[in-house]
């Protein structure tokens, strides 16, 4: 019997990688860009998930990463001609010590006050970017166009060509993969057992020798890290950044996908990203006089009818079936 | 002989045949057809700027009334009309949207400078017209390295030049306090006044001060530009902060001469929250006939619009001047599609796009809409106008071009 379900996990694995790889194809190229976004935000709410989720940090803030990491690939391909793909690891190791950085005076504050000291630096990154002396490097307030990626090969599948979207779109899959493993890993060891008692008991935890300050300050480097090179992706995908893109609204709508997915839940992160790339085009096609109003509702109702994000509801219902089944 | 003459018939009709259909000849790009012109818009219908969204309804409206009418050419204009929260992101999305999946001949009147900065290259990459951008930045002029890039209202840096020419001519001594917005916007507006001013900008500009567009309030710089010891004051500022410093500069008893910018021109969301008494005498320039104002309420042009408003849009507005911004520009685009005629390419609506000479009901007399294969800049014209308490009231000449 257990062999029999390793069998069909595998046969469902190599469906979804091979439906994974023809989906591109199927599609125009304008929807690739889309699920390419999709990607970038669920590396991101992954990276927030981290900290938040897993950790009980709450952070209001991510934004702000995510924009230092658009900026760190944009100014490196646009000034100083790095190639696209060299531009993640900076992106990342930039925003984990930046990260690392906010993390250790964060240490005093704890929960809602922590909330608010991201929340000024969610505040503060669009001016800071915007700073008269940084111009030359930042574009300021007109930001930086930066060229699309072409594929390095061509390739013709379903008589589509691999277009630069196309050939991204493989890009930002392994790479979100490659970021989705590594979570896995970390936070399923012992790492992750000790984010978790940090989050619910922090006094048992550094009774049992979890060295407080140090695991806080690196899971919010790491979660900087994360959302920087999710940024850092966006930029390439999007090809233009600008202060106007990195409002206090991003933090707001990373926050929205990680609870709309789930806190604490890796796959999660995936459903938060087509949260916040979809249900604004939704919204804005049932009504143009109040997207906001409507948005705000479907928000409610996925609230009412899935109190502990997509993943909790999954898991609900899969017990149920279960239940059911045996029962 | 017979038998030749018939053949010479024939190769002649057959020959007339063929110029006939060479003549009447339909050209399409995507977007296209014998039936409709597919026209794709995108405005921040929600976020920040979402009090523009009335810009992208009236031009639905006012496309409505082009259809009941009849149509362009027989064509019915098919409005894709889409929000992009003005998120930059956002309006790439909404921008290839439009054309690789709904493959709309052009992109109509997208709104705000980060916004469309964003989607500048793309859509000069792709060769569909951007046009009528509802920006005024210098930079949508650029036929050159932007072909398929068109502006319409008249850029920033054009109207400031018209405040410098002003103040030059009455006031060339005066010493000029700034407040502007620090971005873009702020800065092309400056960089105008400046120019405007030429050589005499250095010395007569005595204070600069700027503010973000997410500041609560701009008491603290008003107060350090009256102590600066101005006599003028130059108000580069959005609706809010323009409605704030007017107020302010009442309260703590400053009266320069007081430029405002067009851009916050509007009693409704303006004067009115500003304190009517304390915007006497500012000076703004227009090009549009602002519905609040008695002089234009009557004739022709006022009884069309009104008539459009109320069977179009009935819960709108009648005192946004959104609604006559819209309804303009709507009727600029209208122009454009007729001139093309059945030629309906995109390499042929930028050519007639930059071949406009005309005038339109709701701008100003004397205000008129003018491009070539080398200017880019639709309206460039402008009036000064002064407040009375109630509404602007127009003086001086047209200026411009």
């Amino acid at each position: 019997m257990k062999t029999l379900d390793r069998k069909w996990i595998w046969f469902w694995a190599a469906l979804l990688l091979v439906g994974l790889c023809v989906l591109p194809f199927l599609v125009k190229n304008y929807r690739v860009f889309q699920f390419n976004l999709v990607l970038v935000y669920a590396v991101a709410i992954l990276g927030l998930n981290i900290l938040t989720g897993f950790n009980g940090q709450f952070s209001l803030g991510h934004g702000a990463f995510y924009a230092f990491g658009a900026y760190t690939a944009a100014i490196l391909m646009a000034k100083f001609g790095v190639p696209y793909w060299a531009t993640l690891p900076v992106a990342f190791v930039v925003c984990f010590v930046f990260g690392f950085l906010v993390g250790f005076p964060a240490l005093r504050l704890a929960g809602h006050f922590l909330a608010l000291a991201t929340f000024a630096l969610a505040l503060a990154v669009p001016q800071l970017l915007k700073y008269k002396k940084i111009e030359g490097l930042t574009g300021g307030v007109q930001g930086l166009v930066l060229d699309k990626p072409m594929p390095p090969f061509e390739f013709r599948f379903l008589d589509q060509p691999l277009s630069s979207d196309r050939w991204l779109y493989f890009f930002t899959l392994m790479v979100a993969a490659l970021m989705f493993l590594l979570a896995w890993n970390l936070l399923r060891g012992r790492v992750g057992r000790a984010l978790v008692a940090i989050r619910d008991h922090p006094i048992a935890a550094t009774a049992m020798g979890i060295n407080l300050p140090v695991f806080k300050s690196l899971t919010f480097g790491t979660s900087a890290g994360f959302t920087g090179l999710a940024g850092a992706m966006g930029a390439i995908v999007v090809a233009y950044v600008s202060p106007d893109s990195f409002t206090v609204q991003l933090s707001i709508f990373l926050l929205v996908g990680l609870v709309v997915g789930g806190l604490a839940s890796i796959p999660g992160a995936i459903f938060g990203g087509i949260f916040i790339q979809y249900v604004p085009n939704i919204a804005d096609e049932l009504s143009k006089s109040a997207p906001a109003a409507i948005y705000g509702v479907l928000l409610i109702a996925m609230m009412y009818l899935m109190p502990s994000g997509v993943m909790g509801g999954l898991n609900q219902l899969w017990a149920r079936l279960r239940a059911k089944c045996t029962g | 002989m017979k038998r030749r003459s018939i053949s010479i018939a024939v190769a002649s009709l057959v020959s007339l045949a063929f110029a006939g259909t060479a003549l009447a000849q339909k050209k399409y790009d995507p977007g296209a057809s014998d039936k409709e012109i597919l026209v794709g818009n995108i405005n921040p219908y929600s976020g920040p700027a979402s009090a523009y969204g009335s810009i992208g309804k009236s031009i639905g409206a006012y496309f409505e009334k082009v259809n009941a009418d009849g149509g362009v050419n027989g064509r019915k204009i098919k409005y894709i009309s889409l929000d992009d929260g003005y998120n930059p992101a956002k309006t790439v999305e909404q921008a290839r949207k439009l054309v690789e999946q709904e493959e709309v001949l052009l992109v109509f009147q997208p709104l705000g400078t980060p916004p469309n900065s964003a989607i500048h290259k793309y859509m000069n990459d792709r060769k569909v017209p951007h046009l009528f951008v509802a920006t005024g930045a210098t930079k949508w002029g650029d036929p050159k390295n932007f072909p398929w890039t068109m502006g319409w209202q008249p850029n920033y840096q054009s109207e400031s030049k018209i405040f410098a020419a002003h103040i030059l001519e009455t006031k060339p001594n005066a010493k000029i306090a700034i407040l502007y917005q620090n971005d873009d916007y702020g800065k092309d507006y400056l960089k105008g006044f400046e120019d405007g001013l030429g050589d005499k900008a250095k010395s007569m500009i005595v204070s600069k001060l700027t503010y973000e567009v997410t500041d609560p309030t701009v008491d603290s710089q008003m107060v350090s530009l009256k102590a600066s010891g101005a006599d003028t004051f130059f108000n580069i500022t959005t609706p809010k902060f323009a409605a704030q410093s007017i107020k302010k500069a009442a309260e703590i008893g400053w009266k320069p001469a007081h430029y405002l910018n067009s851009v916050s021109a509007s009693v409704g969301t303006v004067m009115t929250p500003a304190g009517l008494e304390n915007g006497v005498g500012i000076f703004t320039a227009s090009y549009l006939k602002d519905p609040t104002d008695p002089q234009w309420q009557k004739g022709k042009e006022w009884d069309d619009w009104l008539a459009w408003m109320k069977k179009y849009q009935p819960s709108a507005d009648l005192k946004d001047v959104n609604n006559v911004y819209g309804y303009t520009v709507a009727q600029g685009l209208v122009q454009v599609l007729k001139q093309a005629g059945d030629n309906l390419t995109r390499a042929n609506i930028m050519k007639e796009a930059a071949n406009l000479d005309m005038t339109l009901p709701m701008l100003l007399p004397g205000v008129n809409v003018k491009t070539t294969a080398d200017d880019f800049y639709p309206i460039e014209r402008e009036q000064l106008a002064k407040f009375d308490g109630k509404t602007w009231v127009l003086f001086g000449k047209v200026y411009g071009r």
